[in-house]
Order: C-alpha cells, then structure tokens, then sequence
C-alpha cells in the first residue's frame, strides 16, 4: 500500500484528506469522530473576534439539487461563521491538538479589517498549539455584508493587507482561502503571495440560488418566505473549482505557490484529480456532510490502489503532473484531427448520439435500417457530444486520424506538424513565420 | 376447516379467507412517488423509441416517463390517455415483456428494461384517482353511433366517438360492461374493482348511454340499429368457445377456463368458488396460465397446464410461464388429449405425446395419464352468433386498415375481427382508430 503521507507547508498528516472550514469542523465532539475516522487534518470552522456570539437563522440553512435517486449535486447554506462562544473554541482546540498531535488542524479566522483585531485573535490562536491558520475571504454571505469574508477576498489590496498583518503577528503557516465570486482568480492568489501567506486554498462557496418554491414564490432555503443568495458547494462546482485552481497553478506570478484544493471532492479520484493539477492536499466538506466521516475510508483505500498501480511511492511524486497540459485555447493543436467511431458491439440502439448530433451538432451520424448507428466521416467534426449523451461508456470513441490520412470533411491530409491559432491563416494576428 | 387442497374431488373452500386474501393480491403493487421517479430516471429517452413502436397503441412512452421524472404525472397519464384511453388497465395486463418492454434499450444493455407497465400505472392511476376525466365533449353533432360490446374496443371507440361530440350508445350482452376487463382475466391483474371503476371514469365523459343485457342477435337485431344509428361499431369479442371432440368430454367437472376465470373474477372473497385436488389445464395461451394459476391460489394441491406443441410455441409469455411455475403449476409441453375417463364426474385424463415434424405437429404413440378430478380447457374461443350477411375471414369479422366490414356503415374491432393479436391494448387500438374512421366519414355525410 503506497504511503499517503502528505506534507504540506511543513505539516506532515497521514493523508491529504482535511476536513474543510464548515460545519463538520465546528467542535470538539465532531472533529474527535473524524480524527477517529481516519481524517488527515481538520480546518476548524470559522472564529470570529471575542464578543457576543454570532447569530444564525433559525430556519432552513441548506438548498440543495439533486440527480437521480436524490444523489446530492449540489448544496447551498445561509450559515455564518461559529456561532459558539470564542473560548470555548481554543480550549476544544488546543485539547484536540494535544490528542491528536500527527493530524492537522488549522484554524480558520474571520474578524475585521482592523490590524489591532487580527492581533489580538492572532495570540489567542497561537496559545492552542493549532498547526496554523486559514483566512477566511471567501464566505460570500451575511459577514461579506458586515465588510468580511468575500467581501476582503474580492479585493486584491485587501487580501494582501490583512495577509500582512497575520504574517508579522503570527509565526506558523498561514493559508488564504479565496473566494470564486471574481472574474479572475489569480489576482486575489497573487495578492495572497505579495502578502507573505504560504498558501492559498479554493474555492469557498459559490453565489447561489439553489431553487424557488413556485408555490409559495420564495427563494430556497426559505427563511419564513424570503431566501438569500447562499453559498453553493458540492459535486457541482468541482469543474469550476479545478479551472481556478490550474489557472494559479499555471500563473507564472505564483506558479509553484501551495495550494489547498476545496471544491467539490467527494471520491479519491477528485482528490487525485486536484493534485496532479497543482494541488498539495485537498479539503472535503460537503461529500461528509452527505455520507458522513466514514467516506475517507474510500478516499484512502482509492487514492492508495492507483498510487500502487501508477508505482508512485509518495503522494509528491504525481503533484502537479498535470499542470503542463493545461493551457490556452490558441496553443490547442490544430493539426490534430480525430473521428467519432461508434462500436455496434456494444451500441444498444438508443439513438441518443442520433438525436444530438442531428438536432443540436453537426449531422454526422446516420440513422440506418434496423436503428444501426454510424459515423460519417465527412461531416464529423469530433466534438464529443455524442460520446458525453452515449449511455454506454466506452461505446463511442474519438479515434485520432492518422498522419498521412486525408480527413473525408476538409479533404486535407493530416500532418504531423503541431499547428495552433497564433500561426493560423485564418488568424489576422497571426505570426509570421520566421 | 372442513376442506383443505388434500380434500378429494371440487370443493370450495380449500383455504381459509384470508389466506385467499393474501393470494389474490395484487400482483404488481404500485410504485410509490419515490419509485416511480428512480425508475422513470432510468429511461434514456430513445430517439424514435422502440418502446413506442412496440406499442400497439403507439403511447409516447420516452415522453409519458420524462413527465413523470419532472414531477407531472397527471400530465404522463394524458400523453398516456391521449393514444389509450384503457391505459390504466393495460398498464395491468399488458404483456410488457414482450411489447414495450422487450423493445427497451436497456433490456438489451442490461436484461432490466425501464419499468414502462409499473410506470404506466403511476401514472394512470394519479390521474384516475383523483377522480378527474381529462377530456371534454366537442359541441354536439347530432350524429348517432351504436357500439356493440363494451369491452376494450367498444369502450375504446365509444370514448373517442364521445369527445368528438356525437351520441353514442353501447349494447352490452353482460350484466356489467367491461367485457374481458371485467370478466376474462385473473383476478390479481386488477384488484379493488378496477375495471368498474375504470369503465365509470371512461364514461363519465358524458354522451355515452350503455344498456346491459343487449346480446347482438337475440335482444337486439343489426338491421334494427343500422336504422336507427348513423354507424354501428362492433366490439363483440369472441363469445364461443372450442371444446375438445374426444371421449369424456361432457363429463361432470370438465368446462371451460373462461367460464372458472369470470366466476373467479366475479367472486368477493373466493370462498365460494370450487376447485379440484387435481386440476389438468388444457391449453398454451393467457387464459390457460390465468386458470391455472387462479386454480393454485385457490388451493388445489396440483395443478398442471397441458400443451399439445413445444413450450416455445406457447401463446403465453414466458414470464406468464415463469409466474405459473412459480406459484406452483406445472407446464407440460407436447401433450395432446386423447381421452378423459371417470364414471358422472371426471377422475383422470390420457394424452399422448407429440412431437413438431416436417410435416406438422405429430402423436408419437406414447401415452400418460393424469389424475384429474377437474379439467379447465382453454383450447381458444371463437366468434359466435355474428349477423347475418357480414363477410368472415378465418372466422372473424373481415375488417380493412380502417374497421370497415364488408357492409357499410358498419365497422368491428376487437377480438371479433380479424387482424390483431387478441390483446386488450390491441382491442384499444382498433376502437380508437375505427373511432376516427366513422368520424370522418359522419362529418363528410
């Protein structure tokens, strides 16, 4: 069994498998039972300055979709940070920590944009013995209102102030949670970096409206008739997650810069999904808080069975792996030519590729007698769509013409030679040839 | 209790009421909201669907199940309706596994097909239940239609006839309408008096009158109706039946299947109705597992189905088999009767074996005898007491695409008429169309 041990900014856990700053990370009882299940680490939820206590609503805090069956896909919540008494936090910490001294936990922090406040929190934190901290700028509602959360997180100036301020008060790493709810992720991980922190983690949650009653006309989840924009998470966001966290990857500003990868992982492929494409470890939230702590089983068990199968010794050694594949669309090779190719042996007739591609793509497939499905050539443009609606897996393929063939569509002969837009004719910019 | 399934000869009373109960169930319970969603989300919405092809009745089947996914059954049971008005009850006893069901993709992809029967019924029966009728009267057009029969086709047609606006009236030789719904299939296949129920929603349309009691030929003559009707429709299905022209056939507990399966049918709480120790089945068809099966449940400690040819041949699906055998009959292929012995009541039938040759279905000599101090025969029915002048094709009403008979203004559908495949939903299906026939040809006269 391949080891799993992750080191991440010095923190070694026995796996990359944290629990996320949410719910499930709220207090003592929870976190025990996860350390028990197995969990690598924990970032506890949210603390916020010393007073009187955070209020919640007292109705529905979670919208959610779902696929078939009521398979969750999606979650929303109205939460706000702890809503526990400070003290009680640290004490619950510190003792954990003291239990449980080879996993991580990392406390999470939210309190005003004002260096004294940060200060002041900052030591309280440190006397715990917790591995770290993680800013929260991410959250998007109720504390974005009160100029928290997202609210820093969607100014770049902002981030790397308070970045700042925790570095000089502060000794141990320190990561900065972002926030998806920009235009451009990079700008907010580069203000992170300039402000000193050791690492970014993403995505918190997602502006969201998971659904409206249509009979009562309210907005779900609905709060005595009125609902608010919640903060979605689950499987749903994994893809928008991956983009944000390969485009930081990938940034040539803060390439190599550690990232804690949060979005949607709910199996051991997510996770490995995550780091081969710039991730150090990853955090779970919502596949916990639907199946419970005892998933990471699953996610070891997984994560574990393909690392022996690739022969990787180290979770470090596939870190990234993927990072180089990911590029602009103007660097795809154009040269490359490919053709769905539908396997009759396993085609079981349901005419789903027919329907797609003659009705929404590029009329490429022939329905002929006896509902026998075919590609032609000449019109098929290798777009995938009839792949993603087959019901079947693996019965239809993008089979890679070869060079030397003539592609049927264009009538041009494939060529060895990587092709993109910047050289295009067709590309008014393009370059010259030198 | 006096009578147990050891008790010799036919008696009733075989099992105590509440097992009888428990064994006339219905055999395909409902789904329920969460079931029928899980299962309509497995349907993948087929272009051209196979399952509607397969449909006599050409039921939008892919889109019936995508509204049920969506949470609009009321709007899955009017795609339903729309094609079938009868969908509720053939939701029941259609042969799914060899029509639509047979037809799904994913009965090929994985030997599970989409439940489209089960679904059918949520559906149907979301709507039914409410009590509601979908469909309105167009403005009366002063036209008459009679409709002889009011089992699947005549309902059927009377029902579309109906919501074009004219008047129709059903004659019906029973003393309740539903033909084979009501009287001709097991009872597990509809319980809590569905098929009455269903014929009172169907009606309740409006501008259907139906009289019981009206047998064509005896208490009604055509030449009378064609006067005084604009069309007549006949739906009079298949009264007669064959007997077996060998030794011992009028003997004392040797009747029809058709005749247990309708006393079966009409009986409240099946105490009342004899069955033998011994039951001998003869036939391959539907009516011929129905009996039997019904018989099992009654309590006969054994029961077994006689079939002259192989068992692939046998009109009843496999499934009908597997359910026969399951509940503890016996199938018996290639066996042909020879003789039933026994001195007032029967006590043991003979048959010989057979065997499929070049030149047809063949006695090989042997022979078997059976105990059986009952014998239901369902060796198939037969049109009986049709009008005078009306022109037959191997013995049933000659009818073209459009339910037109050899005399005009007169159209058949139905088991009575050639073509089809003596399926409820296909009796459904020629009413409908030879509804739209006879309305056509009233709005053109």
């Amino acid at each position: 069994m391949a080891d799993l041990t992750t080191d991440f900014l010095g923190i070694r856990t026995p796996n990359p498998f944290w629990l996320a700053s949410a719910p499930p990370t709220d207090k003592e009882y929870n976190v025990r039972r996860a350390f028990e299940a197995g969990w690598g680490g924990v970032v506890w939820k949210t603390l916020g300055m010393e007073g009187p206590p955070i209020v919640n609503v007292n109705g529905a805090r979670y919208g959610a979709i779902w696929g078939a069956d009521r398979r969750l896909l999606g979650l929303n919540n109205i939460e706000l940070i702890t809503d526990r008494p400070l003290e009680d936090n640290l004490v619950e910490i510190k003792r954990l920590k003291e239990d449980y001294p080879d996993r991580a936990i990392i406390v999470s922090l939210m309190v005003p944009c004002e260096e004294q406040a940060w200060k002041d929190i900052l030591a309280r934190v440190d006397e715990t013995g917790a591995d770290g901290i993680e800013l929260n700028f991410g959250c998007p509602h109720g504390m974005a209102e009160r100029g928290m959360g997202s609210a820093v997180g969607q100014v770049p100036e902002y981030i790397e102030m308070v970045t700042r301020w925790c570095k000089e008060n502060y000794n141990k790493p320190v990561i900065v949670k972002l926030t998806p709810n920009i235009t451009d992720i990079r700008f907010a991980a580069r203000a992170a970096k300039a402000g000193g922190a050791d690492a970014v983690s993403l995505i918190n949650t997602i502006n969201s409206i998971t659904s409206v009653n249509l009979d009562t006309m309210s907005p779900e989840p609905s709060i005595d008739g009125k609902g608010t924009h919640g903060g979605y998470c689950g499987p749903a966001v994994k893809p928008i997650a991956m983009h944000m966290v390969a485009e930081i990857a990938r940034d040539t500003e803060t390439s190599g810069f550690p990232i804690s990868a949060i979005g949607g992982v709910t199996t051991w492929r997510d996770a490995a999904e995550f780091m081969v494409t710039g991730a150090g470890n990853v955090q779970v939230c919502t596949a916990a808080m639907t199946y419970g702590f005892k998933i990471v089983a699953e996610m070891i068990s997984g994560m574990s069975d393909w690392m022996d199968s690739k022969d990787y010794k180290n979770t470090s050694e596939f870190m990234g792996q993927a990072v180089p594949n990911v590029t602009d669309w103007q660097y795809l090779n154009l040269n490359y030519v490919a053709k769905a190719k539908i396997d009759q042996d396993s085609c079981i007739k349901c005419g789903r590729c027919y329907a797609a591609c003659e009705d929404t793509s590029h009329q490429a497939i022939w329905m002929k007698e006896g509902r026998v499905f075919e590609v032609n050539d000449a019109e098929c443009v290798a777009c995938n769509l009839c792949v993603n609606v087959c019901p079947v897996e693996d019965c239809i393929t993008m089979e890679p013409m070869q060079v030397g063939q003539t592609d049927p569509r264009t009538g041009k002969k494939v060529v060895a030679e990587y092709g993109n837009w910047t050289t295009h004719p067709n590309n008014p910019s393009a370059l010259e040839e030198a | 209790m006096a009578e147990s399934p050891r008790t010799p000869g036919v008696t009733a009373g075989r099992l105590d009421a509440k097992s009888l109960q428990k064994n006339f169930v219905d055999l395909h319970g409902p789904l329920d909201a969460h079931e029928a969603s899980v299962a309509a989300d497995r349907c993948y919405f087929c272009h051209d669907a196979p399952c509607i092809t397969a449909c006599p009745t050409t039921i939008d089947i892919p889109l019936f199940i995508r509204q049920i996914a969506t949470n609009t059954p009321k709007a899955a049971a009017k795609t339903i309706f729309d094609q079938n008005i009868l969908g509720g009850m053939c939701a029941r006893v259609c042969p799914t596994e060899t029509l639509c069901e047979e037809a799904c993709v994913r009965e090929a992809a994985e030997g599970k097909p989409v439940e489209i029967g089960r679904l059918q019924r949520f559906a149907t029966d979301t709507l039914m239940n409410d009590g509601s009728q979908p469909y309105t009267r167009a403005a009366s057009t002063g036209k008459k239609v009679a409709v002889v029969g009011a089992g699947p086709a005549g309902l059927s047609c009377a029902h579309r006839l109906a919501m074009y606006g004219h008047d129709v009236t059903i004659y019906d030789a029973n003393e309740k309408p539903g033909g084979l719904n009501e009287y001709g299939i097991a009872a597990y296949k509809s319980v809590d008096n569905f098929a009455n129920n269903e014929v009172n929603w169907l009606l309740s349309i409006g501008g259907i009158d139906i009289e019981q009691g009206q047998a064509l030929g005896q208490d009604l003559s055509l030449a009378d109706i064609q006067q005084q009707y604009d069309a007549v429709f006949l739906g009079v299905g298949l009264d007669g039946t064959n007997k077996l022209s060998i030794d011992g056939a009028a003997l004392n507990h040797v009747t029809d299947a058709v005749e247990f399966i309708a006393d079966v049918r009409q009986s409240k709480d099946y105490t009342d109705i004899a069955v033998g120790r011994n039951v001998v089945v003869i036939g391959g068809g539907m009516t011929a597992i129905d009996a039997a099966v019904q018989a099992r449940l009654l309590g006969a400690e054994n029961v077994k189905v006689a079939y002259r040819r192989g068992q692939d041949s046998m009109n009843a699906s496999r499934w009908e088999q597997d359910l026969a055998t399951a509940k503890g009959c016996q199938i018996l292929p290639n066996l042909q009767p020879q003789s039933i012995d026994g001195n007032s009541s029967v006590s043991s039938i003979t048959f010989e074996y057979t065997t499929t040759t070049a030149d047809g279905l063949q006695g090989t000599g042997e022979t078997i005898t059976l105990t059986a101090d009952q014998i239901l025969m369902a060796v198939g029915q037969t049109l009986e007491g049709q009008p005078d002048g009306i022109a037959l094709d191997t013995g049933k009403i000659q009818v073209d695409s459009n339910g037109r008979t050899s005399i005009d203004g007169i159209w058949a559908g139905g088991d009575c008429a050639n073509g089809g495949d003596d399926l409820t939903v296909t009796a459904v299906a020629e009413g409908r169309d030879a509804a739209e026939d006879i309305h056509k040809h009233l709005c053109d006269n």
